[in-house]
């Protein structure tokens, strides 16, 4: 299936978690923030957030700026 | 502590609120921000870089014992955006505040006040503390903080400008009927330009290119120390009425000199010439014809 992952087409083996996506990425939870489908998920709820095909992902943090 | 910057119940004992932006290293940030005293810096909420991931965490180079994150939301062009973004910046876990930007012109950044103040509406309903960056218009900032704005962060210029503050006697209106906290957001090029800042009455300074493009960042941030610190003083203790003209400082009374400047007047060139030739060979030298040298003002 393939997802929207911060603009771009990215393909995931079937329906995953977003824990488990971060893992994928070796992004550290605590570090980013996440939308879903327009949607913030709560940081608790990433274990039980399953994406489904089509889904539109945006995982932010913070960088430099005034 | 003495005259703290109090906003929605949280006290700073700095009142220079800085960037996280454009510097040239992230150990150049850190020691700017320990030469700065600030006790609270902005950062942007951006896409994870999915390719690059050398480079190293923002909040790695912030000492967040001493430092709260105030999480912007920079490049957004609609209110939308902006509480998306907010939203986003609040669920990073550091702060439920923001300073809202909402921008309406690509050029000179300056903000779109119809949707930051629907912005901000939306985001005080929700629960945040918001600081929204908005124009030196002193209608739009009582707006803001009718829509329950917890301070109101006129520009003094362009966002990197450098320019100044472009419109005292504004800052100083919005002050003037402002029941919230007043931060200068943006335009500061050099000291004199906070000071100038704090001595219009704003309760803090924010900035981020004037250090950070500095030829040296941790100098200037020294520097924009002091001077928030000399203009909050000096605002604080009362600066004098301007005159158009002099005001002795020293008593009139008592001169040795018995002749009044008016009375000397017509004396002209003949009376310095016979002063210089009294003082020596050295001085005659200094201020040889067309010099233009100390002794002609005598």
């Amino acid at each position: 299936m393939t997802i929207r992952l911060n603009g771009e087409p990215y393909e995931l083996p079937g329906p995953v978690t977003l824990s488990a996506l971060l893992h994928s990425l070796d992004l550290d939870a605590r570090r980013v923030a996440i939308e879903r489908n327009l949607v913030v998920v709560k940081r608790q709820e990433y274990t039980t957030t399953t994406l489904h095909d089509s889904d539109e992902v945006e995982i932010v943090n913070f960088v430099g700026g005034g | 502590m003495a005259d703290p910057l109090v906003i929605a119940g949280k006290t700073f004992r700095s009142r220079l609120i800085v960037g996280t932006g454009k510097y040239p290293s992230p150990a150049v940030m850190a020691d700017a921000h320990v030469a700065s005293a600030t006790e609270m810096v902005t950062v942007a909420v951006r896409r994870v870089n999915l390719t690059d991931r050398s480079q190293p965490s923002l909040l790695d180079a912030i000492d967040r014992d001493r430092i709260f994150i105030l999480p912007n939301t920079a490049g957004c062009y609609t209110a939308e955006d902006a509480i998306r973004t907010a939203r986003l910046g609040r669920e990073v876990g550091l702060s439920n505040w923001v300073k809202l930007e909402v921008i309406g012109d690509e050029r000179t950044l300056f903000p779109d006040n119809v949707a930051l103040l629907e912005a901000t509406r939306v985001l005080v309903a929700e629960g945040f503390v918001v600081l929204p960056y908005t124009n030196d218009d002193p209608v739009a900032c009582r707006r803001l903080e009718e829509a329950g704005a917890a301070a109101v962060m006129p520009l003094g210029a362009p966002i990197g400008s450098g320019l100044g503050i472009q419109n005292p006697n504004n800052i100083r209106i919005i002050k003037d009927q402002a029941r919230v906290p007043v931060i200068v957001d943006a335009g500061v090029g050099t000291a004199s330009d906070a000071a100038i800042a704090m001595e219009l009455g704003a309760d803090g300074v924010l900035m981020n290119t004037a250090i950070a493009l500095a030829q040296d960042p941790v100098a200037m941030a020294s520097a924009m120390k002091l001077a928030v610190e000399a203009g909050r003083l000096a605002f604080l203790a009362g600066r004098i009425p301007r005159r158009e003209y002099a005001s002795a400082s020293s008593p009139a009374k008592g001169l040795i000199a018995a002749v009044s400047p008016s009375e000397r007047s017509g004396a002209g060139v003949e009376t310095r010439v016979t002063e210089r030739a009294s003082r020596g060979a050295a001085f005659a030298e200094a201020s040889a014809p067309g010099a233009g040298g100390p002794g002609d003002q005598s």
